[in-house]
């Protein structure tokens, strides 16, 4: 069919609109669109590109603070670090093309969220990827994990962006839909923020970057469709990357922003140069002429339908004022990148575009932008998780208990997969991965940048109001835990199709968590993504509303440390016992996704949080927050698999709640000797209790006088080690 | 000290390096100079040293380093080594030096197939160089690797060679020293990861040495070795 043919209501179905918006588009224009105009409103309405059934509920997020500088609408979040520095940050899913393809689907996702960052004028200084994976035995799942370990490391090692934290969780929801988000932080000067925005009509647009190609074609209209047994035949939809290709563009883009040369700039992400025109054009309340002709392309004979729809890589658009058009070819030249002026800022409001000297399309911007179609779908809230009774845990082999825990892939030690990945490239990097959050130093400042993900989603599946409300109360802790207070989120909400009315109430519940707890913390959100239909043949993965928090510290005099040391004495700052609803230890021993979440109790968590802040920054402990697997994992986690450790707790607490109880404000926190009277100090009027001593090469726990635990550490450690060693394999 | 009086060191910049920044810094940190030095230029700038940085110079296609020793800047390393100035090369850097014959050897894919990064301990085989000079022989080093191709490779001839010659700067070793092929991230040929020529004016090393200039970051191993370029500068 030909580029320019008129459209009809069987083309929109296919390109995924519905009769409904058929009509619209039809009233909009006042007239039969052609092929590619209905392709632009196909990617632009689209669920990925319009939000047009999570706008109305992400409205309740707060978005602003005194710190934030740009909040969400941009590429990327904007947040004051004070001394002249501000963060850039933003996370991205690229969940349907690591399915389809995972090594270019996860690179790309990478490449993606890197441009998002350096478009404002940062330099991208940190990666963390929240990877979500199905059960290790279903069809194709070892290839998935490899492939997309592979990709994020190719892409981010060439790069040279270190990437220094993330997650990595399993649940059977995920085995025919496999999550990839990638978050990227970067850091700039106040003053050297740019924004993707064609102002100043008579401007010129410069294409900058790769060859526009046939690949990706129609991404993001695939990334708001569901699953079914045909998803490789998707195949071409999936981009490829070339990571080399996108370290010249940084280079590139960043000489040409601290040299002042261009207006606005953006890259060409989900539909292309489609949505980086319509967009920027929105934003700056102006138009564009383009003349496809002049885009570079990689091969003969591409339509403008193409031009227009094709998600080929590493490509920017820039808008210049005309006296700096040639001063912005000679840099690009230098970097030995392909840089074409390819159209104008004009004062109406609408992109007119030529090819081939006629006119290929002339739309309005309004109907495909600003007034997209929204959605208030309909949705059902879901029903609170109830109590479970649970047999009896008080006389348990509690040793064997944790080998199973630690046995699982769900505690499975990540570092054969970060271990694939550059983390200190950058020569900034404090605290890597593996600990609870990243830090890293400013280049040439003491300032401490912290970053972490969250989101423990077999609790969002219980309950998705407290399950995300809980996943900001971990990331808040888990800055803590480098002495980090928090400045601001972007989250990634991965969730089945919205237009199942118990899917969205299941977002709408998470929603509102989040909103409620980043208010309580005071932390806005300045920057996020939404994923729907993450599911296969109906079955839609369990919630996941991933968490991206960025903290700072604002000097660093000590390097946090998450081990304990021969001798330390170990402390529980928190409530002595947690919770079994929604636990790790109920769906891994006793196999059951069961049980309440509780709310967070903001107000302990604010006040232990900042105490335990504190303790790390001065250098008195090492901190570790109580989360998923409770008190026994943190603690072979904080032995570092060599130095035991000897626990009593007292004989009226019950050993299950203590050592695998969930869902309290707690740390664990190991000091020297020496320093105890300090600590304790520090943590006058707060729960704090004595644990023991780390030292032997046993962990062993007494209750009363009774030993109720006892195994060796390097062999706890090494169950750990083991659930995912064949990724370090050849 | 003034900044005349600095010694100027050379970080030559590849399109696709990705640890010349890091390089930059770390020269300045140890008192030095730091130039950058576009891949197109025909000479030093003035500098008495070099760094050829880590990354990965035009993408590494094709090969490590192949393309990157095509690049107009390299004439004047040649002439710079050949003159007896002091050359670093460090990761795709030291990938360079082999590829240019400074070095002997290549370079294999590690023998897990994969990228690896971590800390490493090594063993100081070599301090009569000067840019070995601030490194005590036996002290064991800790310092990151970060690389796919690191495993060091030579006809037996070659190997022989190198080990006659001393040619050895730095091999891989566990915590205490001891050479073990457990603690060989890669598979190198009798865990080579930093060689000197016979002049002692060129090394070539897999890890990264500035990137341990601090002990915030983790240790401060690296700043003898950038310490002993500059003041060979």
């Amino acid at each position: 069919m030909k580029w320019d043919a008129p459209a009809t209501v069987e083309l929109a179905r296919e390109h995924g609109l519905s009769e409904e918006e058929f009509e619209r588009i039809l009233s909009d224009l006042g007239r039969v669109p052609n092929l590619t105009e209905l392709g632009i409103f196909a990617a632009l309405w689209s669920e990925h590109c319009s939000y047009k059934s999570s706008r109305v509920h992400l409205k309740k997020f707060p978005t602003r603070g005194p710190r934030v500088i740009q909040g969400p609408g941009e590429n990327a979040g904007v947040v004051d670090l004070g001394q002249g520095w501000v963060t850039v940050f933003k996370m991205e899913s690229h969940n349907h093309p690591s399915f389809i393809e995972p090594y270019q689907g996860a690179a790309t996702g990478v490449g993606g969220i890197l441009r998002d960052v350096f478009t404002m004028g940062a330099r991208p200084v940190m990666i963390l990827d929240s990877l979500r994976f199905g059960s290790l035995d279903a069809p194709r799942m070892p290839h998935l994990v490899d492939g997309v370990v592979r990709g994020i490391g190719d892409y981010g090692n060439c790069v040279g962006v270190p990437t220094v934290g993330g997650e990595v969780d399993f649940h059977p929801s995920y085995n025919g839909n496999i999550l990839v988000n990638a978050m990227c932080v970067g850091v700039a000067r106040g003053d050297g923020i740019f924004y993707g925005r064609a102002s100043g009509p008579g401007n010129r647009v410069v294409y900058l970057g790769s060859k526009t190609g046939r690949d990706g074609i129609h991404g993001a209209t695939m990334a708001s469709d569901v699953f079914d047994e045909t998803a490789s035949a998707k195949r071409p939809t999936v981009q490829v990357g070339d990571p080399f290709t996108e370290k010249l563009l940084i280079e590139c883009c960043l000489e040409l922003m601290g040299k002042g040369l261009v207006v606005g700039i953006q890259d060409m992400g989900a539909a292309g140069l489609t949505s980086s025109a319509f967009e920027m054009a929105a934003r700056a309340g102006c138009g564009l002429t383009l003349d496809l002709s002049r885009v570079p392309a990689r091969e003969r004979g591409m339509t403008p339908y193409e031009l227009m729809l094709s998600e080929s890589q590493e490509r920017m658009v820039l808008v210049v004022t005309p006296d700096n058009v040639a001063p912005v070819l000679e840099v690009c030249g230098r970097w030995g990148l392909d840089a074409v002026e390819v159209g104008t800022v004009i004062p109406e409001p609408e992109v007119v575009a030529r090819f081939e000297g006629r006119q290929a399309f002339r739309l309005p911007l309004a109907p495909l932008v600003d007034d997209a179609p929204r959605y208030d779908r309909p949705w059902v809230e879901p029903a609170p998780a109830a109590a479970v009774t649970l047999p009896n845990l008080r006389d348990r082999e509690w040793a064997a208990d944790l080998r199973e825990m630690l046995a699982s892939p769900v505690f499975a030690s990540s570092r054969p997969v970060w271990q694939q990945y550059d983390q200190s490239v950058g020569a900034s990097t404090v605290i890597g991965p593996g600990a609870d959050a990243a830090l890293q130093l400013i280049e040439g400042t003491n300032i401490g940048l912290a970053a972490t993900t969250d989101c423990n989603a077999l609790a969002c599946s219980l309950d998705p109001f407290n399950g995300a409300a809980q996943a900001v109360a971990e990331a808040v802790r888990n800055l803590a835990c480098v002495g980090a207070e928090p400045v601001g989120v972007t989250d990634c909400l991965n969730f089945g199709s919205p237009e199942n009315p118990g899917v969205m109430g299941q977002f709408v519940a998470a929603v509102d968590g989040l909103a409620e707890a980043c208010r309580a913390f005071e932390v806005p959100v300045v920057s996020g993504n939404v994923s729907f239909y993450n599911e296969t043949s109906g079955t839609a993965i369990v919630p996941t509303p991933t968490v991206g928090m960025v903290g700072i510290v604002p000097g660093v005099r000590h390097r946090p440390r998450s081990h304990w040391h021969l001798g330390d004495a170990i402390y529980l700052l928190g409530p002595l016992e947690g919770e079994l609803g929604g636990s790790r230890y109920l769906q891994i021993v006793l196999g059951l996704e069961a049980g309440p979440v509780p709310a967070v109790d903001y107000d302990g968590e604010r006040r232990i949080a900042a105490v335990a802040r504190d303790l790390v920054r001065l250098g008195l402990a090492a901190a570790k927050d109580l989360s998923d697997g409770g008190l026994a994992v943190a603690a072979v986690e904080m032995s570092g698999g060599t130095v035991g450790c000897k626990l009593s707790l007292p004989a009226s607490t019950s050993p299950v709640r203590v050592l695998f109880g969930e869902w309290r404000v707690g740390f664990a926190l190991a000091t020297p000797v020496a320093m105890e009277p300090a600590l304790e100090r520090a943590c006058e009027g707060l729960p704090l209790t004595r644990l023991g001593v780390a030292g032997g090469t046993k962990m062993v726990v007494t209750l009363g006088r009774k030993t109720v635990l006892e195994a060796s550490i390097s062999e706890l450690a090494a169950l750990s080690e083991k659930g995912l060693g064949w990724l370090s394999e050849a | 000290m003034s900044g005349k009086s600095r010694p100027r060191v050379a970080v030559v910049i590849f399109p696709g390096a990705n640890c010349d920044r890091d390089a930059l810094g770390a020269v300045e940190l140890v008192g030095g100079e730091a130039v950058p030095v576009w891949h197109q230029s025909a000479d030093l700038a003035g500098c008495t040293a070099v760094i050829l940085p880590g990354g990965f110079s035009y993408g590494d296609y094709l090969r490590a380093g192949a393309i990157a020793v095509h690049s107009p800047v390299m004439t004047a390393v040649r002439r710079h080594a050949a003159e007896g100035g002091p050359v670093l090369g460090i990761c795709n850097g030291f990938q360079m030096l082999l590829e240019i014959g400074l070095l002997p050897g290549a370079m294999l894919m590690n023998r897990t197939l994969r990228f690896i990064c971590r800390d490493v301990h090594l063993r100081v085989e070599r301090n009569d160089s000067p840019l070995l000079k601030h490194l005590r022989l036996g002290q064991v080093l800790r310092l990151p690797i970060a690389h796919k191709e690191g495993n060091w490779f030579a006809a037996p001839e070659v190997v022989r060679d190198v080990e006659a010659g001393g040619a050895v700067a730095l091999r891989y070793c566990t915590p205490t020293g001891e050479i073990d092929d457990g603690a060989n991230p890669n598979g190198a040929l009798n865990a080579v990861a930093g060689l000197v020529n016979l002049q002692g004016n060129v090394l070539g090393m897999m890890p990264h040495p500035e990137r341990r200039m601090r002990a915030l970051l983790g240790g401060e191993d690296g700043a003898a070795l950038i310490r002993g370029l500059v003041e060979a500068a």
